[in-house]
């Protein structure tokens, strides 16, 4: 599992190098802050929603690839996560990794 | 509660006079390169004043805070007590919901270092950088944020007076309107006919319209089954889930619902209890429900922030800065929409978002960074179960705009129970996001 995601990863981080937000190390704070409306602010939900905060690097990007090829069934998050470039997943996992989980 | 409040209110009251002048000046100097400047109330890298506590506001006020960390002061002057919401308010017109449910306090904005304050701004000056309210304070600020809203064109609507507004309800603002409608229904008698007549495009919730149509028929299904539920849609047809929201309509409700499109209506006869078109069809109902065609909010024309089809305000879709007024930035549905970007809570919320990061951004001498904001609105069908449309929007720098990102988006295959109670889970969660 831990292999499939860092292939996934290595491309995007050197994409990343040359891209609007390389210069930003706040860049991913600000792409998460889109899942906050539904996953909760900083991805603590209060509820009904998973929680995205202190989720695992790989996998959140693993999630999303998956959402992305339709390999995991959604209602509407697979609609959602065609709208992210590999770049933007990384950054976003990259923030909600460190984010303390949701009490 | 109301203790905590209104000290808290004395204690702006005193810090914006002193702090007014040191907030300009570290405007003037620029506030990373001269580091703190702390006056009596002032924090260091200024003041931010956001105008209007809804979807757009209170989450910009928020994140702003969370975001500086605290270093930029942040004040949000809102005129209502409390933040009712718009998303969900068709189930307490149908009657499944209670207005209680879909009402928050603002009080824990406080908690992340918002001064909230209850009032109302009568008079923006762009050129000195205040605000001044209905209650007579003066605040200086270095950013302004307006999240007006929106206003109604009553005008376009012969009849449509003051008077005939306390019982031609358009119940399109979440409140008093939302309960008087609700009122209005249950004091119908059975056999009775309800007319929603919908307004133009573009107007606040595209899909809201069609949902508070299931709400109404549902209600009448239950408890006045010979009712009649009529649509007048000034639009050439349903602007929003078009086969979700008619296959409901025939599955669930047959016989209830008569929908025709292009019908603008353009006045009202409350004594005949008729709405009139412009071409002249007279539609006579028992409960007259009519939003009219909409504009920015009020305050928004006051300060000439309105520069696009004389209704909304332009906007740079990085910053979310006017494209009028320096260092004003104008959120959500009082914005000129960009093309396929709906007017909706939640994207408010997200305009809410980036400008509180252009902000931090700019106010910490860096430069604003182009963001991406996704849409999902939830429609109810019947109490329980949900129709979804979603979209995700990425700013294109040829165009200067945001586009929505091909090949992403979209809708709920059929109407069903899980989406209704991720359509809940949201509700809670994005007030959360955005009231504390």
């Amino acid at each position: 599992m831990r292999k499939i995601a860092s292939i996934l990863i290595l491309p995007a981080v050197l994409l990343a190098a040359q891209s609007a937000y390389a210069n930003n190390p706040l860049a991913g704070r600000y792409l998460a802050a889109n899942c906050a409306n539904c996953h909760g602010t900083n991805g603590q939900s209060v509820g009904g929603m998973e929680s995205l905060a202190g989720y695992d690097r790989g996998r959140f990007v693993q999630t999303m690839k998956a959402f992305q090829s339709g390999e995991r069934p959604a209602t509407l998050m697979h609609q959602i996560a065609k709208g992210y470039t590999d770049e933007q997943i990384n950054l976003m996992a990259d923030f909600f990794a460190v984010q303390k989980k949701a009490r | 509660m109301a203790t905590k409040f209104n000290k808290s209110r004395r204690g702006i009251v005193k810090a914006g006079a002193g702090a007014a002048v040191v907030a300009g000046a570290v405007g003037l100097t620029g506030c990373a390169a001269t580091g703190p400047s702390v006056g009596s109330g002032g924090k260091k890298l200024g003041r931010v004043v956001v105008i209007g506590g809804g979807y757009g506001g209170a989450t910009a006020a928020k994140y702003i805070s969370m975001w500086s960390e605290g270093a930029i002061e942040v004040t949000m002057i809102e005129r209502e007590r409390e933040f009712i919401s718009c998303p969900i308010s068709n189930l307490v017109i149908g009657g499944s919901v209670k207005i209680n449910e879909i009402t928050r306090s603002y009080n824990n904005l406080e908690g992340r270092g918002v001064k909230v304050v209850q009032d109302e701004v009568t008079l923006i000056d762009p050129a000195k950088q205040t605000v001044t309210t209905r209650k007579g304070q003066t605040l200086q600020y270095d950013r302004l944020v307006v999240s007006p809203g929106i206003d109604f064109q009553f005008e376009k609507i012969n009849g449509l007076n003051a008077e005939a507004q306390k019982v031609v309800l358009h119940s399109w603002k979440a409140g008093a309107q939302t309960i008087a409608l609700r009122a209005q229904l249950e004091a119908m008698p059975d056999g009775g006919t309800y007319i929603l007549s919908i307004p133009k495009a573009p107007y606040r919730c595209p899909p809201g319209p069609y949902e508070r149509v299931c709400q109404v028929a549902s209600y009448f299904k239950q408890s006045k089954p010979r009712s009649k539920v009529l649509v007048l849609d000034g639009n050439p047809d349903i602007q929003s889930k078009k086969g979700l929201f008619t296959k409901a309509w025939n599955d669930l409700y047959p016989g209830i619902i008569t929908y025709t499109p292009n019908m603008v209506v353009s006045e009202v006869d409350v004594k005949n209890k008729t709405l009139v078109t412009e071409v002249g069809d007279r539609v006579r109902g028992d409960v007259l429900n009519v939003v009219p065609e909409q504009k920015a909010g009020n305050l928004a024309s006051a300060v000439g922030l309105v520069n696009v089809n004389n209704r909304w305000c332009g906007v740079d879709w990085v910053t979310l800065e006017s494209t009028v007024h320096k260092n004003i930035h104008v959120l959500g549905d009082a914005t000129a929409s960009a093309p396929a970007m709906p007017k909706s809570g939640h994207m408010a919320n997200q305009h809410g978002k980036a400008a509180a990061a252009a902000i931090v951004e700019i106010m910490n001498g860096r430069q604003p960074m182009a963001l991406t904001m996704a849409n999902t609105c939830y429609s109810f069908v019947d109490p329980q179960n949900v129709v979804h449309v979603a979209s995700v929007h990425s700013f294109d720098p040829g165009q200067k705009t945001m586009v929505a990102v091909k090949g992403a988006g979209g809708l709920s295959t059929a109407a069903n129970e899980v989406e209704g109670k991720y359509a809940l889970a949201w509700a809670r969660n994005i007030w959360a996001d955005m009231l504390t």
